[in-house]
C-alpha cells in the first residue's frame, strides 16, 4: 500500500544501476575464431599467409606468378576476399590450383569466421601453402586477425612510396613487405624503395622489404625463398615440440 | 567502413555481460581506442547508434576515449609517448620498441539497469 495517501497503486521501485569493469577486446569474438583457424593450419603443418594491398596493386598477378614458380615444390591453395565476383579465383585456378572466392557484398575485410568457412572447403591435408587474399584495401584488414601466420603488405611502385607512413597500423604488423610492378621503377623515378624500408622501420617494424615485379620475374626468387624459409620454419615448430599435434587436437576438439 | 562491424561486436560482447548478470537492460557503454588499432572513435560512436536498435544496447549511451601512442624501448628500457608514423624510442632513437598503449579496442565497463545477479 502506498504509504503517502494510502492508495493500492504501489510505486515501482527505481531502476537499479550497476556498473560491471569488463576489459575485454571488443574483437575478442574475431580473435577467437583467428586461434580457431591456427589451430587448423597448424593441425595440417600448413603455412598460412594473408596478402593485403590497395585495390590493384598487383596481389592476384604475384599469386598467379607464385604458384607457377611454386609448382613442384609446395602444394598451394588461395582463398579470394572480393567484394564482388570471382575473377580472381577463376584467374587462380586457371594455375592448377584450388581457389575458393569469398564475396563480402559490402564488407570492407575479410574476418576469421568467413576464412573459416573457406577453409573447410579446401583439402588442407595435402597443403603446404595456404594464400587469403584479402579485399583490396590498406585501411580494415588491419584490424581483423585471420589465424594466418604472416601478413604480407604489398605497395605497387605506381602507388607511391609513402604508404607505410600513411597507413600505420596495416605496415606495422606486416612480416614482409613487398614493393610489386618493381618494372616500372625506371618509369617512376621519385618511387624511392629506401623510402619505404625507412618508413617500415620508423614504425617499429625489421620486416624485410623486397621489391618485386611479377611480370619481369624481379625479385620474384627472393620472395618465394622467403616463404620457403617460412614452410621450413612451420615444419621446424611442428617437429621441434612434441605437444603441439596433441595441443592443436585439442584445441580443434574444444571449439566449435 | 569496418566501424559497423566492431560496434556489432561490441553490442555482442556487451550483451554477453549483460545476460551473464540477469539485467534488462544497459545504460552506458565505455570504450577504449588506441590510434594503432585502426578504428576511428567518432565513426565507431556515429555507427553504433545505428547497430543498437533492437538489442539490450539500445538505449545505452556511448563513451569512448583515446589511449595514447606509448612504446617501450628494448635497448634502452624508456618509454615514451610517440605518434602513429613514427614509433621509435625517443630516448635513445632505436626501432626495436614494443607498443605498450595504443593498440586497444576494448570495453571497459557495461552499466546495467536491473541487473538480478
Amino acid at each position: 500500500m502506498c504509504e503517502t495517501c494510502g492508495c493500492g497503486v504501489t510505486a515501482q521501485a527505481p531502476a537499479t544501476t550497476h556498473t560491471i569493469s569488463v576489459m575485454r577486446d571488443i574483437l575478442e569474438q574475431n580473435v577467437h575464431q583467428a586461434s580457431h583457424n591456427r589451430a587448423h593450419f597448424d593441425a595440417h603443418g600448413v603455412l598460412a599467409v594473408n596478402l593485403m594491398s590497395a585495390p590493384g596493386s598487383g596481389k592476384t598477378a604475384l599469386l598467379e606468378r607464385t604458384i607457377d614458380e611454386l609448382a613442384g615444390r609446395f602444394r598451394c591453395a588461395v582463398i579470394e576476399g572480393d567484394l564482388e565476383t570471382d575473377n580472381d579465383a577463376r584467374r587462380i585456378r586457371r594455375h592448377g590450383v584450388p581457389a575458393i572466392q569469398i564475396t563480402t557484398g559490402s564488407t570492407c575485410h575479410l574476418d576469421a569466421a568467413m576464412v573459416h568457412e573457406a577453409l573447410h572447403r579446401l583439402p588442407l591435408e595435402g597443403l603446404d601453402v595456404l594464400f587469403v587474399e584479402n579485399v583490396g584495401n590498406l585501411v580494415c584488414p588491419a584490424s581483423f586477425a585471420l589465424g594466418t601466420h604472416a601478413d604480407v603488405a604489398l605497395v605497387s611502385v605506381p602507388e607511391g612510396d609513402d604508404k607505410p607512413a600513411k597507413y600505420p597500423v596495416m605496415f606495422r604488423g606486416a612480416a614482409l613487405v613487398l614493393v610489386s610492378k618493381a618494372d616500372l621503377l625506371p618509369i617512376f623515378e621519385e618511387f624511392s624503395v629506401a623510402s619505404v624500408t625507412e618508413q617500415v622501420r620508423a614504425l617499429a617494424n625489421p620486416a624485410p622489404v623486397l621489391a618485386v615485379s611479377s611480370k619481369t620475374g624481379l625479385g620474384i626468387g627472393a620472395w618465394t625463398g622467403w616463404l620457403a624459409e617460412e614452410v621450413a620454419t612451420r615444419r621446424a615448430h611442428r617437429r621441434g615440440v612434441a605437444g603441439p599435434a596433441v595441443a592443436d587436437a585439442t584445441a580443434l576438439a574444444e571449439l566449435p | 567502413m569496418h566501424e559497423l562491424a566492431v560496434s556489432l561486436a561490441l553490442i555482442d560482447e556487451a550483451e554477453r555481460v549483460a545476460r551473464a548478470h540477469g539485467a534488462r537492460r544497459i545504460a552506458h557503454l565505455r570504450v577504449l581506442i588506441g590510434p594503432l588499432s585502426g578504428v576511428d572513435g567518432e565513426q565507431l560512436a556515429r555507427s553504433y547508434t545505428i547497430a543498437r536498435a533492437g538489442t539490450l544496447t539500445a538505449e545505452a549511451t556511448l563513451e569512448w576515449s583515446a589511449t595514447p601512442i606509448a612504446v617501450r624501448c628494448e635497448q634502452c628500457g624508456a618509454t615514451s609517448e610517440v605518434g602513429a608514423q613514427r614509433l621509435l624510442c625517443r630516448a635513445c632513437g632505436s626501432w626495436q620498441t614494443r607498443v605498450v598503449s595504443g593498440a586497444e579496442l576494448t570495453l571497459q565497463s557495461v552499466e546495467l539497469v536491473d541487473a538480478t545477479h
